[in-house]
């Protein structure tokens, strides 16, 4: 990444309550220009607040914001001028055709009738959406609005686009024509913030990710940078000799100094979240004390793993910070 | 109609044609300047011509129930009141215009509602309009259904055999008060669209202060028969002024100083509700 790359978004200290409800309890976000920019986090955990807070639809308590290099409270103006906001759920006239949907928007946006009219035309064709582009929206299928609500936040090319789980009730066709789609933006110059559910999607599109838990940024890097850190991969051992699986247990727990686990076959052993350093010592240490192994792997961990160890790990730690795994 | 383009080459491993089809047919476009408080405004209240055109239902409130009262009230109380259903026409008609019109401004807070309970509000306030455009406009929509529902009373009226002695003029007069004077009561609708939390919330409100405001005034009998402190209230309410000189507008006898009062009220009204309006629309969330 760019040190000196322009940044399209930064928020420092975001909070914001509802009643009693803390979603945001300090969100600290740094987005670079020009890139896709995955936001990850559990149910609730503060995703949608805090981009619409960012697309300058709710105001946070405390802490500043500033997208494209303009505060999101002083200077709404200015932000909505560049992005665009396809939000959770889709923002559409359910009464009114997908045509008149988009021509309504692409005239507030600052099109004229003619201009508006065949921009409709050129994104009902591009979206697949063309042949009930004069049915009422409300006579549409989940994953139809969805595309259209993605449609409509490109009347416009944005400078920052906002996607609120763009592929939530996608089929898989679907959502792989809003992955190049968002890819296509990306590579035009468009910054995308994107949140999700799927781990997998985040993993393929986005250079950086935030993880999000109970309104919090947790974690924060490259894809690769997260799975690295959490070290949360599975080292699995097949000893040569499966009656030696207890001592080899006591070994793999005296180096790793973490829960040993018996595998389905004989004699094999695995443990969750060794770093790749200590995996490959405590495999050298069985060999020093004459456990033979026949085989050994190190498998990556998955975004699902990282996404399931830091949220659990914070969960955990609000629960009562001071409790420490139990072996 | 544009010729669908050939298939471009796929764009990747797992990307099928069409998807790469897609990208080529929908290029970046530059974002236009944004539009003027006018346009935008005109925007709005043309999307609820659509909506309009696309359920036309949602006239009901001001055709049915418009027709409904007025065909009742000259019938059912016009013997008993004035001799005659039809000498009892000439003193109702004004008053079934006002309260046609008037029940008809609870549906800007329904609307509105319900337009904020799905999201779509989330968008445009999202872009760089004239912030009040979307309210503005829907008004102007909401004015040509107060005008529909005025020529329904005055048309069915005349069949009827109201014949109001201030001609063409008069009753011009009459129904451009009336719609003025709704409109500037539909900002506190709008109020209570954004305010209140569900369309039946709205609706249970405005049928409390409403029908009680338009009954317990000089539109269907006047005050002359009631109670003393039901005369003070009648007096007082504003509703029985704008029926005052909705009346006189439709005999020809309207004054200036009518007129006025009917503008300046309508004016406060914006001028009370419309900032407390935008500043309950800004805080939404
Ligand atoms: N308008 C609101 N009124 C009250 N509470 C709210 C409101 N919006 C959000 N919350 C609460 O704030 C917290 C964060 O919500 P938010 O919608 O930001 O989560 P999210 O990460 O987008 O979740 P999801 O993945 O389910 O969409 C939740 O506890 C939610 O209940
Ligand atoms: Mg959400």
């Amino acid at each position: 990444m760019e040190a000196a790359a322009e940044l399209a978004i930064q928020a420092t200290g975001l909070t914001k309550r509802f009643a009693a409800t803390v979603a945001l309890d300090g969100v600290d976000l740094t987005v670079p220009a020009g890139t896709i920019y995955g936001f990850l986090g559990p149910n609730g955990a503060g995703k949608t607040t805090t981009l619409r807070i960012l697309a300058t639809l709710l105001r946070a308590d405390s802490g500043t914001a500033r997208v494209l290099g303009h505060d999101v409270a002083r200077e709404p103006d200015a932000v909505r001028a560049r992005i665009s906001l396809a939000g959770q759920s889709a923002a559409l006239d359910e009464d009114l055709t997908a045509r008149e949907n988009l021509r309504v928007l692409g005239r507030l946006i600052g099109h004229h009738s003619r201009a508006s009219r065949s921009r409709a035309q050129e994104l009902l064709d591009a979206f697949g959406l063309a042949d009930a582009a004069d049915r009422p929206v409300k006579t549409w299928s989940g994953g139809m609005r969805r595309r259209l609500d993605l449609a409509a936040s490109l009347i416009a090319t944005p400078e920052l686009l906002f996607l609120d789980e763009p592929t939530s009730g996608l089929d898989p066709s679907s959502r792989a024509q809003v992955w190049d789609t968002v890819r296509a933006l990306a590579e035009a110059g468009t910054t995308v913030l994107l949140t999700t559910q799927y781990l997998d999607e985040a993993d393929r599109l986005a250079a950086r990710i935030a993880v999000i838990d109970h309104g919090t940024v947790i974690a924060e890097g490259t894809p690769g940078d997260l799975k690295a850190a959490t070290g949360a991969g599975q080292l699995h051992v097949q000893l040569a000799a499966p009656e030696q699986a207890p001592q080899a247990a006591a070994a793999l727990r005296r180096v790793l100094d973490l829960p040993v686990r018996p595998g389905t076959d004989p004699g094999s052993l695995s443990v969750a979240g060794p770093a790749a350093d200590q995996a490959a010592l405590a495999v050298a240490h069985l060999h020093r004390n004459s456990i033979p192994v026949a085989a050994f792997a190190l498998a990556r961990p998955s975004l699902d793993e990282v996404f399931l160890a830091l949220t659990t790990r914070a969960a955990d730690d609000s629960a009562d910070p001071a409790k420490e795994p139990v072996v | 109609m544009t010729t669908v383009p050939a298939a471009a080459p796929s764009s990747g491993p797992g990307y099928t044609s069409s998807d790469a089809q897609a990208l080529s047919a929908a290029p970046a476009r530059p974002r236009p300047a944004p539009p003027g408080p006018v346009t935008a405004a005109l925007t709005f209240a043309w999307r609820a011509l659509l909506k309009i055109r696309r359920i036309p239902e949602q006239l009901s409130d001001v055709i049915a129930v418009p027709v409904v009262f007025t065909l009742l009230f000259t019938y059912l109380f016009g013997g008993a009141l004035a001799g005659s259903p039809h000498r009892y026409l000439q003193f109702l008609l004004p008053g079934t215009l006002v309260m046609a019109v008037l029940l008809a401004t609870m549906y800007t807070g329904v609307n509105l509602n319900g337009d904020l309970a799905k999201g779509v509000y989330d968008r445009f306030r999202t872009l760089r309009i004239w912030q009040p455009a979307p309210i503005v406009g829907a008004l102007i929509g909401d004015a040509l259904r107060y005008l529909l529902a005025s020529a329904l009373v005055t048309g069915l009226g005349l069949l009827l055999g109201y014949r109001p002695h201030g001609g063409v003029g008069g009753v011009l007069i009459a129904i451009a008060l009336v719609v003025v004077f709704a409109v500037a009561l539909s900002w506190v609708f709008t109020l209570l669209g954004l305010v209140l939390r569900s369309a039946s919330a709205i609706m249970s409100l405005a049928v409390v202060v409403l029908f009680p405001l338009t009954l317990a005034s000089n539109a269907f009998v006047e005050p002359g028969t009631m109670p003393g402190w039901l005369r003070a209230v009648v007096h007082a309410n504003p509703v029985t002024q704008l029926v005052t000189t909705t009346r006189a507008a439709m005999d020809g006898t309207v004054t200036a100083v009518q007129i006025a009062t009917v503008l300046a009220a309508s004016a406060a009204l914006v001028a009370v509700f419309g900032p407390l309006t935008m500043r309950a629309y800004r805080r939404h969330e």
